[in-house]
């Protein structure tokens, strides 16, 4: 892979690099949620200009506090976005929204409904990278709902099947991502948690894939996110797609599956989830760097990526702070490691002409 | 000719005033899930709810009047939830859907709670309108975790003589749903005989039409013929997921006298118009002309949790108008 070298920071320390970055949402400070409360009060009189500057700030203080934890690359959080399908789907013509119903408990999401043949209403994403790389030293990485996950949570109602639905939503974020090259994204990341929930779709995935990496340029980075499942229903399958890097959570149970993706060799980069977002005790260093070595199992470290297992954005933001602090002390210290012949790489070796 | 009965698996979702309010009393995380032991205030919210899903039934003019199940937080594992013999565990997911609940583990002997009796003692409606609405056994047993019976078949037995002992003591209803969405998720293999024998067990405990309504797909032909030796009254076809499996099945094995079919999509806001839904009858009834339906329960193919508000009430005037607009269908 190339197309990695470019996010090596100048001043990195050692020859090794494993590539230290967030899966992108993160917890909203509570003055954001309540400029929210306020904006969406018709009797507040709280206007559109109150809430741009809110988001902005927030955005730009959560981009600092990724740089000042180290990572390499970084989000601004997903400060301006509520839900992953949702704000997607306020952009998209053709999608309306009837009510909210329950995911599970008291827990409710908005779900919205395709009533007519989808159209982009407006740009999705490019103002907020444009922000966020203007106020980051750092590269920014885009995330991105994927087309897959945007319509297996909506309600269906135009199109005849999922897939023409799907297809059509991977060709609009083909779009967006076509925007977002233009404007200089160089690492984007698409997130396809409901292939989770149902796996057998992987080859709808993959077809969705296509469509969305057409035309994308070499040398900008497209990773998958996918959130906790039965991954050896997916893979090897999964290596199939035509992205650099798979995006995994592996921390959330102890690294059960590692062996899911030692045979046959993983063959694309990985991107390891290494500390759990669903628990508010912060790992330490010391464990964090074994759950690194988890990930050398599988592949060599010029194609590991150091992450969390999924977004941080339930977690109190000092305990998530704390988290992306040790998990990038925890890659500095294996990479030193690794440059001083201390650690033995595991993973096998990927054919030829991989 | 056939008699058409409009109704509801139930599973409602929450007037949306209630889903706010809720939250509120009760908190959104797992520990603050119902238990059964709800304080003056929250069960004072509950009846103003249920009480507006079942006038919201009796607007749109259902033959049969459901309790709308809005304390299930656990969904169809709801009877488990509050036993005490139960253990709630973590979070998982609730089929292959986008949900969650609790899982439910038994940890000792089971016995009936009363916890359903009450919820239907709370509906006023007359009981030739009332419908009960339960698991099946074999979902119920299949949803939860046995720590204590260890033996499948027991635990099964166990479950089918729990629902059995809440069936009696709910009040007299006309009509009991037996929800049994695992039959077609899980089929039941060597085990049909066995599921066959546990619905006779809570279908014995009931002085009412019962029904058994699997759903999302088509039992296995195998399946299909255990629950035809269980004593239903009648038995569900999805006509939304798998309309044409359902009706092989019809075709090439029979089925009870009375049938419930499901014809509105419980799980998409598209509202079918009341007469898309008597064609979906008499697709049915066309394609099965050996049969001689006494009735036919016209329902949503699910339970309608999954729908916005507005988008749920619409489906319960599409049901009940598509029953409303007789004369009969002839079969």
């Amino acid at each position: 892979m190339t197309n990695r070298e470019q996010f090596r920071p100048a001043d990195h320390p050692n020859d090794h690099f494993l590539l230290t970055t967030v899966v992108g949402s993160y917890k909203k400070p509570k003055w954001l949620d309540r400029a929210r409360e306020l904006h969406e009060d018709d009797d507040a009189d709280f206007t559109d200009e109150n809430w741009a500057e809110a988001t902005d700030d927030a955005a730009r203080l959560i981009t600092e506090e990724h740089e000042r934890a180290g990572l390499d690359v970084v989000t601004d959080g997903e400060m301006r976005r509520n839900e992953m399908v949702e704000y997607f789907a306020h952009r998209i013509d053709g999608y309306v929204f009837n009510g909210r119903v329950k995911v599970w408990g008291h827990n409710y999401f908005d779900k919205p409904s395709v009533v007519s043949e989808l159209e982009r209403d407006r740009e999705w994403l490019v103002s907020e990278y444009e922000f966020t790389s203007s106020v980051a030293d750092s590269p920014v990485k885009v995330p991105i709902t994927g087309p897959y996950t945007l319509a297996s949570w909506s309600f269906n109602e135009a199109y005849d099947t999922e897939r023409e639905l799907a297809l059509d939503l991977a060709d609009l974020v083909n779009e967006e991502i076509d925007a977002l090259v233009e404007a200089g994204a160089r690492y984007i990341q698409i997130d396809e948690p409901a292939l989770a929930t149902t796996p057998d779709d992987h080859a709808l995935v993959g077809e969705a894939l296509e469509h969305i990496v057409a035309d994308v340029p070499d040398d900008v980075r497209v990773g998958l996110h996918v959130c906790y499942g039965d991954y050896s229903r997916v893979y090897p399958e999964a290596l199939d797609f035509p992205v650099d890097e798979l995006d995994l959570e592996l921390a959330n149970d102890d690294f059960a599956q590692v062996d899911v993706f030692t045979d046959p060799p993983f063959t694309l980069d990985l991107a390891l989830g290494v500390v759990d977002n669903h628990t508010a005790e912060v790992e330490s260093v010391a464990e964090i760097k074994e759950n690194i070595k988890q990930g050398l199992k599988i592949v060599p470290p010029e194609r590991l990526t150091i992450s969390p297992d999924c977004g941080l954005k339930l977690l109190p933001r000092e305990v998530a702070y704390q988290k992306m602090e040790n998990m990038v002390r925890a890659a500095r210290e294996v990479e030193a490691e690794l440059d001083a012949g201390q650690i033995d790489v595991e993973a096998p070796a990927a054919s030829a002409d991989d | 000719m056939t008699r058409v009965v409009a109704t509801t698996p139930g599973l409602y979702p929450l007037p949306d005033w209630a889903k706010d309010e809720l939250a509120d009393l009760k908190g959104r995380q797992k520990e603050d899930l119902i238990g059964g032991d709800e304080g003056e205030e929250l069960a004072a919210a509950y009846d103003r709810a249920r009480e507006e899903v079942v006038k919201r039934q009796q607007d749109a003019g259902l033959d049969r009047v459901v309790e709308g199940q809005l304390r299930w937080d656990d969904m169809l594992a709801h009877p488990l939830a509050v036993n005490d013999a139960v253990e709630t565990r973590g979070i998982v997911r609730y089929y292959d859907n986008n949900n969650f609940y609790r899982e439910p583990v038994v940890t000792g002997d089971l016995s009936a709670t009363g916890d359903v009796a009450a919820e239907l003692d709370a509906v006023d409606v007359a009981s030739e309108q009332l419908q009960g609405v339960l698991p099946d056994p074999y979902s119920l047993a299949n949803l939860a975790t046995d720590e204590y019976y260890g033996d499948e078949a027991e635990f099964m037995e166990a479950i089918a003589d729990f629902l059995a002992a809440e069936v009696r003591e709910c009040p007299p209803m006309e009509t009991l749903f037996l929800l049994a969405p695992s039959l077609v998720t899980e089929p039941p293999g060597e085990a049909g005989e066995r599921v066959s024998e546990a619905i006779d067990t809570v279908a014995g405990a009931v002085d009412a039409e019962v029904v058994l309504y699997p759903y999302w797909g088509a039992l296995t032909e195998k399946a299909h013929a255990h629950v035809l030796d269980a004593d239903i009254d009648a038995l569900g076809y999805d006509l939304v997921s798998e309309a044409d499996d359902n009706l092989y099945n019809v075709q090439e094995y029979g089925t009870t006298d009375d049938v419930a079919l499901g014809l509105v999509d419980g799980q998409n806001t598209l509202v079918e118009s009341p007469d898309t839904v008597r064609e979906r009858v008499e697709w049915f009834e066309e394609g099965t002309p050996n049969e001689d339906f006494g009735t036919v329960y016209a329902t949503a193919n699910t339970g309608l949790f999954y729908l916005p508000v507005n988008k749920f009430g619409a489906k319960l005037d599409a049901l009940a108008e598509a029953a409303a607009a007789g004369p009969e269908v002839t079969a």
